[in-house]
């Protein structure tokens, strides 16, 4: 955490929860958990988000809008699964309509369990995402530093 | 008339932590007519009922919603207890009330919060939220659980609260009530809140009768539907009277919800007065259930409807849940016609919508 030179922004979105862990994702955020302490901020649009959180699994219906969600996020961005549901499809695992954990639409970093998980918990996994996120963000600008490098060869050549 | 075109609204939406789609059709500014479309959180948990036994279908109703979790079990094992033809203890009976007020309390200050978000004062939203989680800590010591806590069984509750324990209860609530009286004052006299919520999103009784809502948006129209008066659980040996108001817009709302805080304050203060000091928490429940049974119980957000038909077998043949915000969705895309696009997420919100709930 002690070299984090950005601050990421959240985005949340409700899978096919049973809204336990969107209020938990909440209750993060407000006095008593407070999770904009550690420099991030809660947003409602895709285009400005660093950080996802999924909670609940996929069906069929919201499987094209979290794929969309995900798209829209500017890169590097990370994905933290809330809930047992968002891991594995949890207590709904067998329902007709669920097709798994968040995993199987898009790529997950960071699992949180737990039923709903605890605010202590989606924060422990906000830390971790933090982390990832830093770490992509500096590979990221890396492989920018490189690309220019190697563009300012070619016009010189 | 101006050009017509039409707006979506959600599924994500900042307003809203849950999706659900509107397509707003608006003229200039004023919304002409509203198009619901729901499914995006729809599981299919009644389905479970072939693969899951009758107790075990306890746990899977009671993540019906993460909110009125507690309600949606209760509900549940009444209907599957009234099957059995048990009746059971008192003292399991008043510890259902007790935490389902608790619940209520904690939806209830959920809410508030979320319309003090609503129309932008951030500091309320925070307060509510702050005392929300001194309710959620009553939850926490008694079942272990912040949210989602399976104290109920079929034939009785899994957990006793015991004396001292009530009595940190009954301490948490003269807490939250001061607190309660001090945003209550900026909830009904601050200017800026009463302009924003007065005269918008107005129902009248006949509308709300016409379109079947239920709960505290019926009651703020001066609909009398409260579940609590049929007695299930320990409200026959309770004193209270459904709370109403007559406006039917979202002051309205807000007052009803207000005040139904202080009318759970004052049922857990009677149902811990009046609680059994002993007493058997469950009753043995032998063999499989074999009929049918329709219960309905007032959730925070209203009338909830469990329909169980069992056929002595361990899995149930079919298990219905409607939920209040279901039957509100008409109510609100009635509201949202000629209304200010600018007040939509408002209106959204004063249904009080789960939408969890909504699509199970």
């Amino acid at each position: 955490m002690a070299n984090i030179t950005r601050s990421p922004w959240l985005l949340h979105y409700d899978g096919s929860s049973c809204n336990g862990c969107d209020i938990e994702v909440l209750a993060c955020l407000t006095p008593v958990y407070d999770a904009e302490r550690l420099g991030v901020m809660n947003t409602g649009d895709p285009m400005q988000a660093d950080i996802l959180l999924v909670t609940g699994g996929i069906n069929s219906q919201n499987q094209d809008t979290v794929k969309q969600l995900y798209d829209q996020m500017p890169r590097p961005k990370v994905v933290v699964a809330v809930g047992v549901c968002a891991c594995t499809g949890g207590v709904f695992k067998d329902c007709y309509n669920i097709l798994g954990g968040a995993d199987t639409t898009i790529p997950v970093d960071v699992y949180v369990p737990g039923c709903a998980a605890r605010p202590q918990a989606i924060m422990d996994g906000i830390i971790k995402a933090v982390g990832i996120f830093q770490q992509r963000s500096n590979e990221y600008k890396a492989q920018v530093k490189e690309k220019k490098k190697a563009a300012k060869k070619g016009a010189q050549n | 008339m101006g050009k017509r075109s039409v707006i979506p609204f959600g599924p994500q939406h900042p307003v809203l932590p849950e999706p659900i789609h509107i397509d707003l059709v608006v003229e200039d500014e004023r919304v002409i007519e509203a198009i619901p479309s729901i499914g995006f959180i729809h599981r299919g948990l009644e389905g479970l009922v072939d693969k899951r036994d009758f107790n075990q279908m306890t746990y899977v109703v009671e993540r019906t919603c993460g909110i009125c979790s507690f309600q949606h079990g209760m509900g549940y094992c009444e209907a599957v207890e009234h099957i059995f033809g048990v009746d059971i203890p008192d003292r399991a009976k008043f510890l259902r009330t007790i935490w389902a007020e608790i619940g209520r309390m904690h939806s209830h200050l959920l809410w508030l919060g979320l319309l003090a978000d609503g129309f932008g004062f951030e500091n309320l939203f925070y307060q509510c939220w702050r005392v929300r989680e001194k309710v959620l800590d009553l939850q926490e010591m008694t079942s272990g659980g912040r949210l989602i806590f399976s104290v109920n069984k079929v034939g009785g509750v899994m957990k006793d609260i015991p004396a001292d324990m009530l009595k940190i209860i009954l301490t948490t609530m003269d807490e939250v009530e001061e607190e309660l009286k001090e945003m209550k004052k900026t909830f009904f006299n601050d200017y800026s809140v009463q302009s924003r919520l007065k005269g918008v999103g107005v129902l009248t009784k006949e509308q709300i009768n016409r379109l079947g809502a239920v709960g505290p948006f019926a009651r703020a129209s001066g609909v009398v539907s409260d579940m609590r008066t049929l007695g299930y659980a320990a409200y026959p040996m309770l004193d209270f009277e459904p709370i109403i108001s007559e406006d039917g817009d979202c002051y309205a709302r807000c007052y009803v919800r207000m005040q139904e805080l202080f009318q759970s304050i004052d049922l857990i203060r009677q149902a811990v007065a009046k609680i059994p000091a002993e007493g058997d928490l469950a009753v043995a429940i032998k063999g499989n259930p074999d009929g049918e049974y329709f219960m309905r119980v007032e959730q925070p957000r209203g009338e909830a409807f469990y329909y169980v038909k069992a056929n002595g077998k361990p899995n149930l043949q079919r298990m219905r849940v409607r939920t209040p915000t279901f039957a509100n969705v008409p109510g609100l895309c009635e509201m949202l016609k000629n209304t200010e696009l600018a007040d939509v997420g408002l209106l959204v919100l004063t249904i009080d919508p789960c939408i969890s709930c909504t699509e199970r």
